[in-house]
């Protein structure tokens, strides 16, 4: 760990190209313990690239990535079990660590799958697989979690009850996490600092910021930041209404 | 009772079937049927260049092999051409260049149906040896690196993004294989040493709902092809390599019934 400000990842100038073309270029930010930073953009702007960078998936890359950590939980955005390995959940949930079984159970409660302990993978509803990749990434207590669309799948009212969690996770855990979310508004509370992306760092700061920045708007349109604000002050009510925010 | 070198092959079986189970399954999952083949093929040139440098078999295939797996690697990166079309290109060519090189060596006598198809004949004290001290290595350090391996078989990033370094489990798997494929060449022969690998796996796919399972029962349908085919071998005269083959093939059928009883179980 960073002895400045509880750094544990950061990311100075990075850039990534593939078949001569940049995926991503002169990005720099850092994720500090129990502080939640969101990436957005559109698709292709390079979020998942910039998660991979941080991960040190990608290794020839441009700039520097600083990592004061190695307890590392990752949800990755696509993935897919192959049927000739038969996996059950649990044996899923040991795939990176040797967890005690109770740590397993726990993290397999917080995210609300418990009962799905036995079954193969392969018979799993998205949302229910994407609940299990999460419990997975925090079952070992990771100082980092980076969530790459960890809820894609997920039903709304699902949706935000995972981004609660998610938040009471870095809360207990007292865990940095990065999360990548292709939707600004449904994440709005769970989050300290958001990057706006598109190839390079388009705009940041705290997510009331980014909203009302121009290069966000010019990029979400206006109509994105207008829901944006509608929801922030339905959210002063609690999430009584989805269907209906979910329509504005 | 039996003769000395029916016991001895089938002490020889037992120890590869130990062996091909675990690495069977490794295998069926990343989908290396193929690349093993191409492994087995090449070994035909190690046998040559083992009789023709007076060298122990088993190293000089275990070396000629790991050569080939690492040519393939580069070659990967080098041209655009498929995976499998570059295996074909390596297994192939070896296999020819092996049987040109023989055809060269006109002053040793060669018993080709036995590199190709394996013969209980020729299994040696020592080459019990190789098998079962062999046979223990693969098996320890594929234990080592279990673990990583198993992780990025599921997903190579995230055993990257956690920090359990695929790529090196990576490499030490190709040369296992390489090492089984030396190991075990005697008994199966090259043509077949794949069928041994991943028959008994397929088989045991088809009865298990786990990882561990699977690997379990793909050292016991092993064990058990060894045994059915090494007896009949010896009762049919038929050699042995593909007696134990055709084994594993009706335990394979077998078991499809078992898929068939669970399936209907379920409706």
């Amino acid at each position: 760990m960073s002895i400045e400000n509880n750094i544990l990842v950061k990311l100075n100038e990075v850039g990534f190209q593939q078949n001569k073309k940049w995926l991503v270029k002169g990005v720099s930010l850092q994720v500090e313990r129990s502080k939640i930073v969101t990436l957005i953009g559109p698709n292709g702007s390079g979020k998942s690239t910039t998660a991979k960078i941080a991960l040190g998936i990608y290794k020839n890359i441009e700039g520097q990535v600083e990592k004061f950590t190695n307890n590392i939980g990752y949800v990755p955005q696509k993935i897919s079990i192959d049927w000739t390995l038969p996996l059950r959940v649990k044996d899923f949930m040991l795939l990176t660590d040797n967890l005690k079984d109770d740590a397993l159970d726990e993290a397999l409660t917080l995210t609300g799958v418990k009962h799905l302990k036995d079954k193969n993978l392969g018979n799993l509803s998205g949302g229910e697989f994407q609940r299990v990749l999460l419990a997975r990434a925090i079952s070992k207590k990771p100082e980092l979690l980076v969530l790459d669309e960890p809820v894609q799948g997920v039903d709304f009212t699902g949706e935000i009850a995972l981004y609660e969690l998610i938040k009471k996770i870095s809360k207990k855990l007292n865990c940095g996490i990065l999360l990548i979310s292709h939707d600004l508004h449904t994440v709005m509370t769970a989050t300290d600092h958001v990057v706006c992306l598109n190839g390079h760092v388009c705009c940041s700061g705290s997510p009331k910021d980014v909203a009302r920045n121009n290069e966000y708007k010019a990029l979400f349109g206006e109509q994105a930041s207008q829901t944006l604000s509608v929801y922030e002050h339905k959210h002063d009510h609690e999430h009584s209404n989805d269907g209906e925010i979910k329509k504005n | 009772m039996f003769d000395d070198f029916f016991i001895r092959a089938l002490v020889a079986g037992v120890g590869i079937a130990f062996v091909t189970g675990p690495l069977g399954c490794f295998v069926v999952w990343r989908r290396l049927s193929y690349f093993g083949d191409t492994l087995a093929h090449s070994a035909l040139l190690g046998v040559t260049i083992a009789y023709t440098l007076e060298f122990n078999i088993a190293v000089s295939i275990f070396i000629t092999s790991s050569i080939i797996a690492l040519i393939l690697v580069k070659l990967e990166k080098k041209t655009n051409l498929p995976g499998d079309a570059l295996l074909g290109l390596l297994a192939h060519s070896s296999l020819a260049v092996g049987l040109v090189a023989i055809g060269f060596l006109t002053f040793i006598r060669f018993d080709i149906m036995g590199l190709l198809f394996g013969d209980i004949l020729a299994v040696t004290t020592d080459d019990l040896l190789t098998i079962w001290i062999g046979g223990a290595l693969i098996l320890l350090v594929l234990r080592f690196i279990w673990k990583p391996l198993f992780a990025s078989t599921v997903n190579y990033e995230l055993a990257e993004a956690e920090g359990l370094y695929p790529d090196r489990a990576k490499a030490i798997f190709t040369i296992l294989m390489a090492a089984i494929i030396a190991i075990s060449i005697k008994m199966v022969g090259l043509l077949l040493i794949t069928g041994m690998l991943i028959i008994p796996t397929a088989m045991a796919r088809n009865l298990s709902d786990n990882p561990q399972k699977m690997v379990i029962f793909s050292i016991i349908g092993g064990l058990l092809s060894v045994f059915i085919g090494l007896f009949s071998s010896l009762e049919f005269n038929t050699p042995s390599g593909p007696s134990i083959v055709a084994a594993a093939l009706v335990l394979f059928i077998f078991s499809l019934f078992k898929i068939k009883q669970t399936i209907q179980l379920k409706n």
